[in-house]
């Protein structure tokens, strides 16, 4: 179904919605939008990270301002909106990615588990430990083996013990749904795989070091449709153990897998909310413009 | 607009200026080895490789002389500069690859650079000041150090731009996973970039084994093998390119053509510095 979806132009983006709703609407939750201003208190679960005014500029020219919003527990939040909207720079404030762009200066919060991660004293390594990223592009280590991409995280960090290493790479690969595929060649370099199961791999590596959130930006962009499905799939699977954020430049993509949407336009958050409500009800004319293709 | 013959003629003699630079090029070293290898060859006998120098009065009466010890202390002297130089160049190419925003990195930039352009003979005058002065004698130590300062900018610029070369997304990626960032940088992006960081290394190496100015007051030169292995570094040590120079300027004919016998093996190991390098690049490609 994923494959034909992804060829549907974006006018028929209700129909996709609706046929989504039917076959799971217990997966989106039926309250109200949430509020820029006042995100925190919400029927839709409790809240795992929130952002409060969360200004990224890159030396003088905005990225994005003021975005208050919150991200909940084990839901897929998706974020969307035009190119140059500010929605990867968003992102990347999340877990500290702006610390080496040159130039990028970062203000406002982000709150994890009630502390702000741009305290002085936060340690951005363990932050990026607990917030795991897979980027647009895959990017497996050129000169490791599979089994050395999944167990990076862990074992550059001085955990040696064999059993260890082999438990956790072997569920990170169950868990990115890769297992079946290498299990037979872990010791073959991970740059062999194809870019699907190399994005996979991202999502095993990111995976082995247990974090409490994943940020994936654009994380199909590159991939085909069959591989786009797999990982929309497995999207779905992994939001029982851990939170997603997610950028995406596709709106049937941000339809099919997420619960909470956000729509951003040339730095700004727009509008945030249950994603079958700002697909289908969208309060701002310009959500409404954006997702019915009327720009961007 | 211009036909297609025009157009083909203009090509055709784009063509045969880039092969005649390329000819122009190559042309002087054609004809440096031609003659270094005419002249030096018939000095290139066993003894050459089995003895030491000695007095002039050895090779005027004929008896064995050769330059053993000064192809062992070119070894030597080389791969001490080496030691020195490969971890503090390697070093400083990460500092300004990795960390551009470091409030150092604009200054080693600038030092790097002149560091580079100083003319050699000012790095043996550091060495002397450095090395010579404090142990009161010439001494292949300070001859490796000189030669240390030939390379450290060659070892440092091209480290820089084979880690620049690695994708940024690399680095990301790493971070990503929370590894801190010298992990990143010496489990992910230097391993990827460990071509890169080998042919500089070579290139640096050949360029310092050719040097003779820093070696004049540092290694000094000496006619004979040393009484103890320890010579080589603590006791003045003869190198090629020094002893080159040496017995190009003495007023023996015998001591002339081991010059050129001198010249065929320095260029031969320095050839092969190079051959080794475009090797290993090669290996990559593939």
């Amino acid at each position: 179904m994923n494959m034909f979806n992804m060829m549907t132009s974006r006018f028929q983006n209700f129909q996709i919605l609706n046929m989504k709703t039917d076959k799971a609407p217990a997966s989106v939750p039926q309250t109200g939008g949430v509020s820029q201003k006042a995100p925190s208190s919400s029927s839709t679960g409790k809240v795992r990270m929130q952002t409060h005014d969360l200004t990224v500029k890159y030396g003088t020219n905005i990225g994005v301002q003021n975005v208050s919003l919150p991200i909940y527990s084990n839901k897929v939040l998706a974020l969307i909106g035009p190119s140059g909207c500010g929605k990867t720079t968003y992102l990347r404030a999340l877990n500290r990615m702006h610390d080496l762009t040159r130039g990028a200066t970062v203000t406002g919060k982000v709150i994890l588990d009630g502390k702000n991660i741009y305290e002085p004293d936060a340690n951005p390594v363990i932050i990026r430990r607990r917030i795991g990223m897979v980027f647009q592009k895959p990017t497996p280590f050129p000169t490791m083996s599979i089994y050395d991409n999944v167990v990076a995280g862990l074992k550059l960090v001085g955990i040696r013990k064999k059993s260890i290493l082999d438990d956790v790479c072997e569920r990170a690969l169950k868990q990115a749904a890769l297992f079946d595929e290498v299990k037979d060649r872990l010791r073959s370099p991970g740059a062999g795989l194809s870019g699907g199961q190399q994005q996979r791999l991202s999502i095993a590596r990111a995976l082995a070091v247990d974090p409490e959130v994943i940020l994936m930006d654009e994380p199909t962009s590159s991939l085909d449709p069959q591989s786009t499905s797999r990982i929309e799939d497995l999207i779905q699977e992994l939001k029982k153990h851990v939170t997603i954020v997610i950028v995406t430049h596709n709106m049937q993509q941000a339809a099919r897998v997420s619960d909470q949407t956000a729509f951003f336009y040339v730095g700004n958050l727009v509008e945030t909310g249950p994603t079958n409500t700002l697909f289908t009800n969208p309060k701002e004319t310009r959500t409404e413009d954006y997702i019915t293709g009327r720009f961007g | 607009m211009r036909t297609l013959l025009q157009r083909n003629i203009r090509d055709r003699i784009m063509e045969s200026l880039l092969v005649l630079s390329t000819i122009i090029v190559l042309l002087p070293l054609v004809i440096i080895i031609i003659h270094v290898v005419v002249n030096g060859i018939s000095a290139l006998n066993w003894e050459f490789f089995t003895e030491e120098l000695g007095s002039p009065s050895r090779a005027i009466q004929g008896r064995p002389t050769g330059l053993v010890h000064t192809i062992i202390g070119t070894l030597v002297v080389d791969f001490m500069a080496l030691i020195i130089a490969v971890p503090i160049g390697i070093g400083a190419g990460i500092m300004l690859s990795e960390y551009p925003d470091h409030k150092l990195n604009p200054t080693l930039r600038i030092m790097n650079d002149t560091l580079n352009g100083m003319p050699a003979i000012l790095k043996g005058l550091l060495a002397f000041v450095l090395i010579v002065k404090p142990m009161g004698t010439f001494s292949g130590l300070a001859g490796g150090v000189a030669l240390a300062f030939v390379m450290l900018p060659i070892i440092a610029r091209t480290t820089e731009s084979s880690l620049m070369a690695i994708p940024w997304s690399i680095r990301e990626a790493g971070l990503a996973i929370g590894l801190p960032r010298w992990r990143v940088v010496l489990s992910t992006v230097m391993p990827a970039a460990k071509f890169g960081l080998v042919t500089g290394t070579l290139i640096a190496f050949a360029r310092a084994a050719g040097e003779a100015a820093p070696l004049l007051f540092t290694s000094f030169g000496n006619n004979y093998l040393p009484n103890h292995w320890f010579g080589f570094i603590l006791n003045p040590v003869d190198t090629l390119p020094q002893r080159l120079y040496s017995l190009a300027i003495s007023p023996y004919t015998h001591w002339h053509s081991m010059g050129w016998a001198a010249a065929i093996v320095l260029l031969v190991f320095v050839i092969l510095c190079f051959a080794a390098a475009r090797f290993i690049t090669r290996k990559k490609t593939t």
